[in-house]
């Protein structure tokens, strides 16, 4: 096919949250990898066989074995890469707290944005303020669930899990504002974005987030001026 | 190894997968069954994001999720592993319990809810996904290999729910010809003592969805 890559390679999109992921938790750990960008309204041959189930981004092959899914890769480069730091914590009990918040985040925070910057007008002042109705159980259930105070990870030097789950996703929301909507309202969760503030400032996640300015104006590009797009080519 | 208690469901798939797991690995404990439109205090309580079943308590901890809570109770109780012991074939696990959870299962509720074209359009979604679920089987007897690990759990509403969905609405999904592999996985699966142990009784299942059919769409 084509010339032997790396023994760890992530194929991915520069403004992709899922392999924002990825990269932070490959550079915390200290792991050496080959970043293939692809173009997803052209995907390669490379991209199309090793995620042949769902043809997205982010795909990390290790050793030429593919593993698609961005929570599912990050577990798999704990398991794998078990030196410090951990990416979950040790504990049973904590690390079923994480992946919990982790699925919620996943499964109603992300979809509840892509509702805001998908629709206009009444629909997205609706969609809006569902999103803020989930990010206040989110922020309750993190206090609550948590014995630290946020940012949660603050008694660690290193991003957690959920540093870099939420992170990679909510660090942009300024691009989001900028492009879109406001869709934090501050007044309401000063704790989340306190924590998304601090994460933002932190060197790791400042180096490897997309550029402001680049993810605002494809934002605006994608959202604010065509009604719906595919979701599926973010 | 301490107080286990499951608030679950006697017809929730996924009360069954946690009960699966705690069955298989020898674990005792109380079950409580929830009546799913009357909840209790103590559900509401111990899963206030969700207010569903399956919740775990281990020692008055709560764990919610079930996916999450069989990740917990193969990290707490060590025998007869569910999942995988390798770094990648663990992930290819999750994998798969995903696809079933995110790409399956909604397929056939779809089917199972909706009427006429859209209902067309479920069986076509349904029988895609279930292609791709089948060829990751191969010859293999089990998905966890000669013995049942968790995406088989997790596949538990393809596994029987499914047969008596069927049966209910009349649709063939899932038919010999069309899924030889995966048919033969069904068969396998059922007679398998820990899982036929620990299934819903067929008739009452039945009932329950064909009156739920008739009536407004069921929430867990």
């Amino acid at each position: 096919m084509e010339k032997p890559r790396s023994e760890v390679v992530l194929y991915g999109t520069w403004a992709s949250a899922y392999c924002t992921r990825v990269q932070l938790a490959l550079k915390l750990k200290g792991i050496a990898y080959e970043y293939v960008e692809e173009d997803l309204t052209n995907k390669s041959e490379s991209l199309l066989h090793y995620n042949p189930v769902h043809k997205k981004v982010p795909v990390l092959v290790h050793k030429g074995k593919p593993i698609a899914e961005s929570l599912v890769i990050l577990e798999y480069i704990d398991d794998c890469w078990n030196n410090s730091p951990n990416l979950l914590p040790l504990d049973p009990y904590q690390r079923a707290k994480v992946r919990f918040w982790a699925n919620f985040y996943d499964q109603k925070i992300i979809p509840s944005s892509y509702a805001v910057v998908l629709s206009k007008g009444k629909e997205q002042e609706n969609a809006i303020k569902e999103f803020n109705e989930l990010l206040t159980v989110l922020e309750e259930g993190i206090e609550k669930d948590f014995s630290t105070k946020f940012p949660f990870n603050g008694e660690r030097e290193a991003l957690g899990f959920l540093d870099i789950v939420v992170g990679a996703h909510a660090c942009n929301y300024r691009a989001l504002e900028e492009a879109v909507a406001v869709v934090v309202e501050p007044k309401e969760h000063p704790a989340f974005l306190s924590w998304v503030t601090k994460l933002k400032e932190y060197p790791l996640m400042k180096e490897t987030l997309p550029p402001h300015d680049k993810l605002a104006a494809r934002m605006r590009e994608r959202f604010s001026l065509a009604p719906k797009r595919n979701i599926a080519t973010l | 190894m301490g107080e286990v208690k499951l608030l679950g469901s006697w017809g929730s798939p996924f009360s069954r997968r946690v009960e699966m797991a705690l069955k298989h690995k020898g674990v005792e404990y109380e079950f409580i069954d929830e009546d799913l439109a009357n909840k209790s205090p103590l559900l509401l309580q111990y899963n206030p994001v969700h207010k569903k079943v399956p919740v775990l308590l281990h020692n008055g901890k709560p764990i919610a999720e079930s996916v999450v809570i069989l990740e917990y109770i193969d990290e707490t109780w060590k025998t007869n592993p569910i999942f995988p012991k390798h770094p990648y074939e663990k992930a290819m696990a999750r994998f798969w319990a995903k696809f079933i959870d995110e790409k399956c299962n909604p397929a056939i509720w779809q089917i199972i809810w909706s009427r006429d074209k859209e209902r067309d359009k479920a069986i076509e979604e349904a029988i895609v996904h279930l292609k791709t679920l089948e060829n990751e089987l191969k010859d293999k007897k089990f998905f966890g290999g000669e013995t049942i690990g968790v995406v088989d759990i997790v596949a538990n509403l393809i596994g029987f729910w499914l047969g008596v969905m069927q049966e209910a609405t009349g649709i063939e999904l899932v038919t010999k010809e069309r899924f030889p592999i995966l048919s033969n996985w069904i068969d396998e699966y059922v007679s398998c003592s820990v899982i036929k142990e620990n299934l819903p009784p067929r008739e009452k299942l039945l009932e329950a969805f064909k009156s739920r059919l008739n009536a407004p769409a069921w929430k867990y």
